[in-house]
C-alpha cells in the first residue's frame, strides 16, 4: 500500500530491508517524511518510556503489597436506576476516546483533501470529545475523594492503590487537556487558512493527529492494566 | 519532500478500524464480568494488543511508513519487557521480605463502595 518514496531530487528510494538500509548509510536525511512528523515520533517515543514507567511501577507496587488490592470493577462501579453496574463511567470514557480518534482520523484525511471547513469542524469535534472525557474524569476524581481515597491510603485496601492512580490517571488526563488546546490552535489555524498561506500540505494536522491517536492508545494500556485487571 | 502527497487513504480503512475499535472495546469490557484467571488476562491482554497495533497501523498511519521509521520507533519499546521481567523479580523479592518480616496483612477493609 506504501507509495514509493522520492527525494527532492527525483531519486526513488528502495522499499523494505534495503530501503532501511539505504536510508540510514546515506549519510543525509534518514527518515523521509516532513522533519515536523519525525520529532512528534520521537516525542512520541519518549512518552511512551514515561508511561512504561508509570505501568510498571504499579505492577510493581501491586505484586509486593501484602495487603488487598481493591477491585475496581467495585470501586470504579456506578448505580444507575438502583442497579449497580461496574466500570460503567470508564467504559463511556473509553467509548469516547475511541470516537475522538475517529474523527481525528477523518480530519487527517480531510486536510489532505484540503477541505478547510470539514478538517475544522472535526477537529472541533475531537477536542469537545477531548473535554468531555476530561470532565468525566474530574468527576471520577471528585467521587474517589469523597470517597476518601488518598495518595497515601484508602478505606478499601492496599495504599499503594491511590497513588498508583491519581499519578497514572492524572498525567493522562494532562495529555489530553493539552491535547484539546494543540487541537483548537492548529484548528483555528486551518480555518483562517493560516497553512495555506504557507504553503504547508496540512501536515501539521496529521502531526497533531498522531499526538491524539497516542493519547488513546495509552488509553487502551491504562484501561486493560489498571481498570480490568 | 518525500512524499508530497502525505498519507491519503479511502475513507473506508478509517470507518472499519472505528467499527473494529468499538468492538473490540465491548469485548474488553465484558472481560470485566468474567472470573479471574488465566482465560481472563489472556483475553485483556490480547484485545489490548488488537486495539493498540489498529490505532498504531491504521490510525497513525504507521503501516504506510517506510521501514526506517518504523524501526526506529517500535523497535526500543520492546525492551520494556525486560524493565518488566526485573521489576517482577524485585516484586516478588519485596513481597516475601515483607512476609518474613511483617507478616501476613491484618488491614481490615473499613468500607467497600456502596453501588446497591
Amino acid at each position: 500500500m506504501s507509495e514509493a518514496a522520492v527525494t527532492g531530487s527525483g531519486e526513488v528510494l528502495a522499499e523494505g530491508g534495503k530501503g532501511f538500509v539505504q536510508d540510514f548509510s546515506a549519510d543525509r536525511q534518514a527518515f523521509h517524511v516532513p522533519w515536523g512528523k519525525a520529532m512528534m515520533w520521537i516525542f512520541l517515543l519518549s512518552d511512551t518510556f514515561i508511561f512504561s514507567c508509570f505501568l510498571v511501577s504499579y505492577m510493581k507496587v501491586r505484586m509486593s503489597t501484602t495487603d488487598p488490592w481493591p477491585n475496581p470493577s467495585e470501586v470504579f462501579g456506578l448505580e444507575v436506576a438502583g442497579v449497580s453496574v461496574p466500570l460503567l463511567l470508564i467504559a463511556i470514557m473509553t467509548f469516547i476516546l475511541i470516537t475522538s480518534s475517529g474523527t481525528m482520523a477523518l480530519a487527517v484525511n480531510m486536510g489532505y483533501r484540503k477541505d478547510k471547513k470539514k478538517t475544522f469542524w472535526l477537529m472541533v469535534a475531537t477536542a469537545a470529545l477531548g473535554a468531555s472525557f476530561v470532565g468525566m474524569q474530574a468527576f471520577e476524581w471528585t467521587k474517589l475523594i469523597m470517597e476518601g481515597v488518598r495518595p497515601w491510603g484508602n478505606p478499601f485496601g492496599a495504599a499503594q492503590f491511590g497513588s498508583s492512580f491519581f499519578m497514572i490517571t492524572g498525567f493522562h488526563g494532562m495529555h489530553v487537556s493539552a491535547g484539546v488546546i494543540y487541537l483548537l490552535v492548529v484548528a483555528n489555524r486551518v480555518r483562517t487558512g493560516f497553512y495555506e498561506r504557507r504553503g504547508d500540505n496540512y501536515e501539521i494536522v496529521e502531526i497533531a493527529g498522531l499526538y491524539w491517536h497516542f493519547v488513546d492508545l495509552v488509553w487502551v494500556f491504562i484501561f486493560a492494566f489498571f481498570y480490568l485487571w | 519532500m518525500a512524499s508530497a502527497e502525505g498519507q491519503q487513504h479511502p475513507l473506508t480503512i478509517y470507518w472499519y478500524m472505528w467499527i473494529a475499535l468499538f468492538v473490540l472495546s465491548g469485548f474488553s469490557y465484558a472481560t470485566d464480568f468474567m472470573d479471574q484467571g488465566y482465560l481472563r488476562w489472556s483475553l485483556i491482554v490480547t484485545l489490548m494488543l488488537l486495539k493498540a497495533c489498529g490505532i498504531i497501523f491504521i490510525f497513525m498511519h504507521m503501516g504506510w511508513e517506510r521501514r526506517a521509521l518504523k524501526l526506529a520507533i517500535l523497535v526500543p519499546p520492546v525492551f520494556i519487557c525486560v524493565l518488566i521481567w526485573l521489576m517482577a523479580i524485585e516484586a516478588d523479592h519485596t513481597w516475601l521480605t515483607r512476609i518474613e518480616f511483617f507478616g501476613e496483612s491484618t488491614f481490615v477493609p473499613e468500607a467497600m463502595p456502596h453501588h446497591d
